[in-house]
């Protein structure tokens, strides 16, 4: 079963903006699901109209074959979303955020208690229940965010961009915390900006730029597609000259710094061989640019191309 | 999940949230109408009341004190609806009711109610410090109870169409300074259109308020200027239309959606 399907998805703004021109996407159940793509590509627009917070202009929702223009009320159920910007009352207290989002979804107030208590729990904000929201730093706000989507079990969560803003440490922990509900069955579709999380977290992946899907497949997949990855050596001799290594393509960048470019048939230990018969012991290495990220940049430059031509 | 229930979960998460709200900023919501209408009591009703003499048959204080109550009712009313509706939409919280399986009319009825619950609780408050001023006698309970609860009901349904308009906070205060101000004042709470020239006697015809202070004066004193059953027809025939109007407001989205 799909937990989402998208068909010819259509939004055209007031002002004659195209934000999404014919869209189609499937996530399966229980899918970690990766939707990239840059600035102004179409995304929070997807995700609003998945969400009832943009009106279509032509298309078909379906969220677990509940149609959202015809089955609404239980479509509706299925969603949980954490939007990109804080989007609750900044001066209700921390635990009534949840509570009445809980209440929303038909859930009685004695219940909804229970329920946050949980997430608050779970989340490290049950210390700040009686806290406003504004008094909350942009960590925990995010975290706020997370728990309100979750409070009413939500079978298909829609992170649009969840850890903006958020420092290495918390959004570590957000990505164990999504991992562990991920593996208890909800089905994940992330945005983000930081293709190192979508590489770490999600098993399928869609970009779309210019209002169109340019991509949709497995991230294995797509990462096989990478020719050429660039490495970033540091040895522990210092160098005063490249070193030639026949087939690979080096460069200097200081005296204990190497960058090499390896293609898809050749492989690290071959390289580490060579050095090593040339006296250069490699300290540590490190992938110049994230391998998600070069091949997006591939990906979305390739489909500006004919927009760009036109012009 | 029963729809009943949810709706019925839905509609009193609203309210409660609503109720908490103005509850929570008394100082600025119940309090300020309870000082401004002990004052119109003070001065329009002791002060100078007492050299106007009697108007409809009653004391100057007993006459105004319906309309004085009805005018805070119908400013609390209005007030709640459109200052939480359009926070909501400022701060965009709605999203929160968006995305979430609500009816539009559940939306509707729970905004509602929570300025009926305003409107209600300052009407209160100015009736107990009205029996300081007066002894207040009441005709008819359930026209007084009718006439109280539709206007408060049709106040609440106008500030949440403002609401959904309004994009700042000066769109926010426009209608209630320069429309709904002078049309209550106008709308027979401190005197009777009797005391009219004929031309500005029909003019005042056209003001809906009209209707609703003397059909809740009736409920209290017994005295009119115009037919019961007129003006309960035109509070119920504008209650219908604007509930119509919010609801269309809501299906096409118009101020909180994209």
């Amino acid at each position: 079963m799909n937990a989402l399907s998208i068909e010819n998805l259509y939004k055209t703004y007031r002002n004659g903006f195209e934000a999404l021109k014919g869209i189609s996407l499937e996530v399966k159940d229980g899918d970690f699901f990766a939707l990239l793509g840059p600035n102004g590509a179409g995304k929070s627009t997807a995700i609003g109209i998945v969400a009832s917070l943009v009106n279509k202009t032509a298309g078909k929702v379906s969220i677990f074959d509940y149609d959202l223009d015809r089955e609404r009320e239980p479509a509706k159920q299925q969603i949980g979303l954490v939007p990109q910007e804080f989007n609750f009352n900044q001066w209700e207290p921390v635990v009534e955020i949840l509570v009445n989002q809980a209440g929303y979804y038909g859930i009685p107030r004695r219940e909804a208690f229970v329920r946050a208590q949980k997430s608050l729990k779970r989340l490290d904000l049950w210390e700040k229940r009686s806290s406003q929201a504004r008094a909350l730093s942009g960590g925990m706000k995010r975290r706020l965010m997370i728990a309100r989507a979750l409070v009413h079990q939500p079978r298909l969560l829609i992170l649009d961009e969840p850890t903006a803003g958020v420092d290495i440490e918390i959004r570590r922990s957000m990505w164990d915390f999504l991992r562990e509900i991920n593996g208890q069955g909800t089905t994940i579709i992330l945005t983000t900006h930081y293709l190192e999380e979508a590489e770490n977290l999600c098993r399928n992946i869609g970009i779309i730029n210019h209002g169109r899907i340019v991509e949709q497949t497995r991230l294995t997949t797509l990462l096989s597609q990478l020719n050429t990855e660039v490495f970033i050596l540091d040895t522990h001799q210092t160098l005063s000259e490249v070193p030639k290594l026949p087939g690979y393509r080096l460069n200097l960048v200081d005296k204990q710094t190497l960058e090499v470019e390896v293609h898809r048939e050749q492989t690290m230990n071959t390289l580490f061989e060579a050095l090593s018969v040339q006296g250069i012991q490699v300290a540590s290495m490190r992938n110049k640019q994230n391998r998600l990220e070069q091949l997006f940049i591939d990906l979305v430059g390739r489909s500006r191309l004919p927009r760009d031509a036109a012009t | 999940m029963n729809r009943g229930s949810l709706y019925l979960t839905a509609y009193r998460t609203i309210v409660i949230k609503e109720i908490l709200r103005f509850s929570r900023i008394w100082v600025q919501t119940i309090l300020p109408p309870a000082i401004t209408t002990t004052l119109y009591f003070v001065i329009f009703g002791k002060l100078i009341g007492e050299r106007i003499g009697e108007m409809g048959g009653y004391s100057y204080i007993d006459f105004i004190v319906p309309g004085l109550i009805l005018m805070s009712v119908i400013q609390n009313s209005y007030a709640n609806v459109v200052s939480s509706f359009f926070s909501t939409k400022l701060q965009h919280y709605i999203e929160e009711l968006l995305i979430a399986p609500v009816p539009n009319w559940v939306v509707l009825a729970g905004y509602v109610s929570g300025g009926v619950a305003r409107g209600t609780i300052v009407g209160f408050v100015v009736t107990l410090i009205s029996l300081f001023f007066t002894d207040l006698s009441v005709h008819s309970y359930a026209l007084t109870l009718v006439v109280f609860v539709l206007t408060s009901v049709l106040f609440a349904l106008g500030g949440f169409i403002n609401a959904v308009y309004a994009k700042t906070f000066d769109d926010v205060s426009i209608v209630p300074t320069f429309v709904l101000t002078p049309l209550t004042y106008l709308g027979g709470i401190f005197y009777s259109i009797e005391l009219l020239p004929e031309f500005w006697q029909s003019v005042s015809l056209g003001n809906p308020i009209l209707y609703m202070v003397n059909a809740f004066r009736h409920g209290l004193l017994g005295v009119s200027d115009i037919n019961i059953g007129l003006a309960l027809l035109i509070i119920c025939a504008f209650i219908a239309a604007l509930v119509a109007f919010s609801l269309n407001l809501l299906k096409r989205g118009v101020g909180i959606k994209k």
